[in-house]
């Protein structure tokens, strides 16, 4: 049980339980500027310990090896002001920064706002199709487990979700890749060419999320059928299935809103590891593509970006949680 | 949480005292490390060994039992190279956090005040980030290197420790039998070792096991995506990366990664037991 509430406590600042609506978005705040400093620090220690001159390396990278002189890295260190010390190019960039103004990539010189607007759509829409198919997948599995536990469905499927969630995120797309686009031609196997190469790497987050959610629908399900209130629904005439949504419906929704509260992470983490398999064009595979290239701007964006929007799902988390159920107001 | 059919699993049958998925992953846990241990010594052959006559043969070809990989390296030792790569790299990070994060939670629920506070805050700072995202971060300072892995995984996985410690020690410190030993003028180690520690061992076995999964599940997969350690390492995300485009000519080749990664992480999820009891 305890080994339960430190996970749900895992991915949260504080537990979102009797606290103060001014005190939830102060925690939320306190989340968001530990994420910049990270951020900032992160990408200042690479920069630091990259070998070699910068100016050299980036002009590399836009000019091609072959075209480097000591004109060219000289001209990006004055554009980029590499020759400033460490301490106030961080200062710097922080300044930039609550200007929303993230600078340019090093790489391709395009402006690191403008690519990230671009991915975080696609990101998001991923992220979106993959929570809408695991609730698909999850709620109709749980709910018909939950209503005879301890029968042969509840048993099959539990070990199912064993099985899937001991499979890593990226794992699962490979597999999929093998066994659905490749074997069968079904679908397209990765990049972002029209609607259809979206359903996979939805389909392998989905799964990983559907995993626990499956059974976060069914417990609450157990609890709900146990309950007085739902057994005296269900003397006084009312159906199963009237009685599971007038009893069943808030009384579940709350841990499974929890559970998604704990899942956000797992989400982060897997549009990253998924957007990069599957050559998705969202904000997840920029970071890789930015780690692997060692474009400080860029990483700096990308992660800057994933890490806002950690904070932010997690704050809209304890919101729907509050909203949801009545206790958790202070 | 007692009520009917809460407690998940095959059924009511238990091995002293353990769910059986508890026996079922210690038992595949122990043979995976016994394994490991032994090493590629036991094919006899280098993990690094190219030999570009002998590539992709299929299992059982020339010794390779295995098969070999798409320039001639045996499977079977790559396999077990990336064993003892991963299961160390699990094995010292999980220790490293659980050492640090179960001291540390003693302490800040013992003391309170101040240091409870100041430690409570790191540890929630660590959480501001998924901590995959932390580790790439680490990672992209310093890549292909085994000690920021070591690290980032480390410092993303002692807060689970640290929390649980920490509240655990937070209430037995204030009960009857502490406050006993305390006014008997035993020390504060007795008082680790006979109240706090035969308290917490079972959840930090629990932890540790979900940790180990973590750092096994996350190596892999910063390799295979090329942010972690690079080729040519043996190691199983990189392996599969690199055996991805000759799937079709190999299958087996990619599948022996994929099954050392499946079985390892189920393993240790078996015996961590499931997420979702409560």
């Amino acid at each position: 049980m305890t080994t339960a509430m430190a996970r749900a406590a895992r991915w949260t600042i504080r537990p979102a339980a009797a606290q103060s609506l001014g005190g939830l978005i102060l925690g939320r705040l306190i989340q968001a500027l530990i994420v910049a400093l990270v951020v900032g620090v992160v990408g200042f220690a690479m920069l630091e310990s990259l070998p070699g001159d910068a100016a050299y390396r980036i002009a590399a990278g836009r000019y091609g090896h072959d075209m480097v002189s000591a004109a060219a890295a000289e001209q990006v260190r004055a554009e980029l002001g590499l020759d400033r010390p460490s301490w106030v190019r961080l200062l710097a960039w922080v300044g930039h920064l609550l200007t929303f103004d993230l600078g340019q990539t090093a790489v391709t010189g395009e402006r690191v706002v403008d690519a990230i607007a671009h991915q975080l759509g696609h990101s998001v829409l991923l992220a979106a199709l993959a929570v809408g198919l695991a609730l698909l997948i999850a709620t109709p599995i749980g709910v018909m487990a939950g209503l005879n536990p301890g029968g042969l469905f509840d048993r099959i499927t539990g070990v199912a979700a064993i099985l899937l969630r001991a499979t890593p995120a990226f794992l699962l797309g490979v597999v999929l890749i093998l066994l659905i686009a490749v074997r069968m031609r079904a679908a397209p196997a990765a990049g972002h060419a029209h609607g259809a190469s979206a359903f996979l790497p939805a389909l392998t987050l989905g799964l990983v999320l559907a995993s626990v959610l499956t059974r976060v629908i069914r417990n609450a399900v157990v609890r709900t059928v146990s309950s007085e209130a739902f057994q005296f629904a269900r003397h006084k005439g009312l159906s199963t299935g009237a009685a599971l949504w007038r009893h069943g419906a808030r009384n579940a929704a709350a841990p499974v809103v929890a559970y998604l509260g704990v899942q956000t992470a797992l989400l982060l983490e897997g549009v990253v590891v998924v957007e990069s398999v599957f050559a998705w064009p969202g904000i997840g595979h920029a970071l890789t593509h930015a780690v692997f290239e060692r474009d400080v701007t860029m990483l700096q964006g990308t992660a800057l970006a994933l890490g806002l929007s950690f904070v932010l799902l997690s704050f809209l988390i304890d919101l729907a949680c509050r909203a949801i159920d009545p206790r958790t107001r202070g | 949480m007692t009520a009917p059919g809460m407690t998940t699993g095959v059924g009511p049958i238990t091995l002293g005292g353990m769910r059986p998925g508890r026996v079922i992953g210690l038992v595949g846990a122990g043979v995976i490390v016994a394994l490991t241990i032994t090493g590629p010594d036991l094919v006899g052959y280098d993990p690094a060994r190219q030999n570009l006559r002998a590539v992709l043969a299929p299992p059982g070809t020339a010794g390779h039992l295995l098969g070999t990989d798409h320039l001639g390296r045996d499977m079977a030792a790559r396999i077990l190279g990336g064993a003892q790569l991963t299961l160390g790299l699990a094995a010292l990070a999980v220790g490293t956090a659980a050492a640090f994060g179960v001291s540390l939670g003693m302490l800040a629920g013992w003391r309170g005040g101040w240091t409870d506070r100041l430690l409570g805050a790191f540890a929630d700072g660590v959480l501001a980030l998924p901590g995959l995202l932390l580790v790439m971060l680490l990672a992209a300072i310093r890549p292909d290197s085994w000690w920021t892995l070591y690290a980032g995984l480390s410092l993303t996985l002692w807060v689970e420790f640290f929390r649980v410690a920490r509240q655990r020690a937070r209430v037995l410190t204030a009960g009857e039998a502490v406050q006993a030993a305390e006014l008997l003028g035993l020390g504060r180690w007795h008082i680790v070792r006979r109240h706090l520690w035969p308290d917490l061992a079972q959840q930090v076995l629990t932890l540790a096991a979900f940790g180990g999964a973590t750092v096994v599940t996350a190596l892999a997969t910063l390799g295979f995506i090329s942010v972690g350690l690079r080729p040519p390492t043996p190691e199983w995300g990189v392996m599969m990366s690199e055996l991805l485009p000759s799937w079709r000519s190999a299958p087996w080749a990619i599948a022996a990664p994929i099954l050392a990664l499946a079985t390892t992480v189920l393993c240790l999820r078996l015996i961590a037991g499931e997420e979702t009891e409560a």
